[in-house]
């Protein structure tokens, strides 16, 4: 099971090492990660591996909400599947 | 492979866009609770609704927060009541409130099919449905009623539509203290669907299994702001985003279903392609229309932008999910699109254009708001209209106006929610008496004879 986690908003320092010490906290494998700045806005988008994640999926979704509001960002973690059903045929 | 733009996109349609999964009905049958015993009947109804859908929220839920997007209402229909009541010989309110209370045990919002099927005539518990529906609606919270008059195959049911149109007044009338919200609660259907997952005229066909999902799918919003990223194009251009949009949608709503479906234990039914608007801002169908060019929903060329928007949204959620039913199509609900609401008050959008318009997309008159004194007989007759429209075209409609008693044009009913507020909205005035007491049925058209 994978998962992607969007990070959008203002640039910081350690955006990338928050987030990414939350999914070790979590043990979610991060696979790969693209991110660029538009515009002063920061975007990254992380696809991690969540199949032995030792929470639940609810509980990784809320912190990284919660983690996001803190920073002045947007985080949203959504399953792989609502971005392959409808991107592809 | 991550594809940035795709990614974004998804995002931007559910923050900003209000895309959303509108429903995840569960139907029901509940053929195997009927007795003759009342009593004995209406708890196996609570029994098996609550056993059914005892996991029905919370799986909703969870998939809500596994893929990031909203769905807003948990809903359960079952097999009409008139059918489930027939052999008890007595009112069937107590059914209602079993219902009602079966709704709240398991936290869905509205459960559908406190229902009859008359449209060629009544069979033994019709009537004592029908005659209960007021009193039913007005002491329960969550039930919600519908009568099929006519289809197709059968023509009009006229008594039927004499019967309903009285009925329809009455449900106002019994929750006036409730802004008339009884009648809000209450269809009257031409060429009902079995599986149509959407309140309030859901209810679970005879035809259909035990237990099944049903999806409602949204997003009026991201269709509008599609179409704005194209001020220049043509009208076949036009009708091709609007066919990718919907197939985007339409693939969010079966993926959910195939995931409730799942965890649920239960078959999956259909998707029901449907643009379903809300009262919120940037969720109106009125809103696709004025972008693809009207100055004012209601005004001339409304009806051919409706029909444009209609078979686009199917042609770009046929090949999206592997079942298609329920209504399938834009719903055009005065009070609960915030576009239509503008327009019925500036009088641009009026009744008869509204029955123009049903003549192109998926259901009826829906949430209209019509003067207190308006009589049952012209309730009725506007009820044997809309079905003479879905008999013709060999396509549902459907009616639910809402008599704001003890109002008249220029005040409004406000229910707040996804119900929104209707302004009423005026009804020609010569009468329509004769040919509605002249009772009895219109044949079916030759549409009928496909045999």
């Amino acid at each position: 099971m994978r998962a992607i986690i969007t990070v959008v908003g203002k640039d910081t320092v350690g955006i990338l090492a928050k987030v990414s010490t939350k999914c070790a906290d979590y043990n979610v494998n991060v696979i790969e990660v693209t991110q660029s700045i538009l515009q002063d806005l920061f975007c990254m988008i992380m696809l991690v591996d969540i199949s032995k994640i030792n929470t639940t999926f609810a509980q990784l979704s809320d912190d990284m909400a919660a983690l996001g509001d803190s920073q002045g960002l947007k985080i949203h973690t959504m399953h792989e599947d609502i971005f392959n059903c409808m991107h592809h045929i | 492979m991550i594809n940035t733009y795709d990614v974004l996109e998804t995002i931007r349609m559910i923050d900003d866009e209000c895309l959303d999964i509108r429903t995840i009905t569960m139907g029901i049958s509940l053929l195997d609770c009927i007795d003759s015993d009342i009593n004995v009947a209406c708890r196996k109804v609570y029994d098996k609704i609550t056993e059914k859908a005892k996991n029905l929220v919370a799986v909703g839920e969870g998939i809500e927060k596994e893929l990031g997007i909203p769905i807003i209402n948990k809903r359960i229909s079952v097999t009409p009541i008139a059918i489930v009541s027939a052999a008890c010989k007595c009112s069937p309110v107590p059914f209602a409130k079993a219902m009602d209370e079966a709704a709240k045990a398991v936290g869905v919002n509205l459960i559908g099919g406190y229902s009859a099927l008359v449209q060629k005539g009544f069979s033994a518990g019709d009537l004592d449905l029908i005659n209960s529906i007021p009193e039913a609606l007005a002491c329960t919270e969550r039930v919600c009623s519908s009568v099929n008059v006519g289809s197709t195959k059968t023509g009009i049911n006229l008594d039927a539509c004499a019967v309903m149109g009285r009925i329809v007044r009455e449900a106002a009338e019994a929750t006036v203290d409730k802004a008339c919200f009884g009648a809000a609660k209450l269809v009257v259907f031409c060429n009902a669907v079995e599986d149509n997952p959407f309140m309030a005229g859901a209810f679970h066909g005879v035809g259909e299994p035990d237990c099944m999902i049903n999806v409602g799918v949204s997003g009026p919003g991201v269709v509008r702001a599609a179409l704005s990223k194209y001020p220049d194009a043509n009208i076949t251009e036009i009708a091709d985003i609007i066919k990718k949009t919907a197939y985007k949608i339409t693939r969010v709503g079966q993926l959910v279903g195939q995931l409730a479906s799942k965890r649920l234990n239960v078959p999956f039914g259909i998707v029901d392609l449907s643009l379903a608007p809300t009262p919120a801002v940037g969720d109106s169908v009125a809103h696709i229309l004025e972008e693809i060019g009207l100055e004012q929903c209601g005004t001339h060329g409304t009806t051919a932008a409706l029909a444009l928007l209609n078979d686009a949204v199917k042609k770009g959620g046929v090949m999206a999910c592997s079942k298609i039913g329920g209504l399938s199509g834009a719903f055009i609900p005065v009070s609960e699109d915030a576009g239509m609401i503008d327009a019925a008050k500036s009088g641009t959008l009026c009744i008869e254009k509204l029955e123009a318009m049903t003549a192109v997309c998926s259901v009826g008159l829906d949430m209209i708001c019509v003067p207190g004194d308006t009589t049952a007989e012209t309730i009725a007759a506007i009820i044997a209209d809309e079905a003479a429209i879905g008999m013709v075209n060999s396509k549902t409609t459907a009616v639910r106006i809402i008599p704001a008693i003890g109002k008249t044009v220029g005040e409004e009913l406000d229910w707040g929610g996804l119900f929104g507020c209707g302004p009423v909205m005026p009804l020609k005035t010569p009468k329509p008496d004769k040919f509605i007491s002249r009772g009895g049925q219109i044949p079916a058209p030759m549409q009928s004879l496909k045999n």
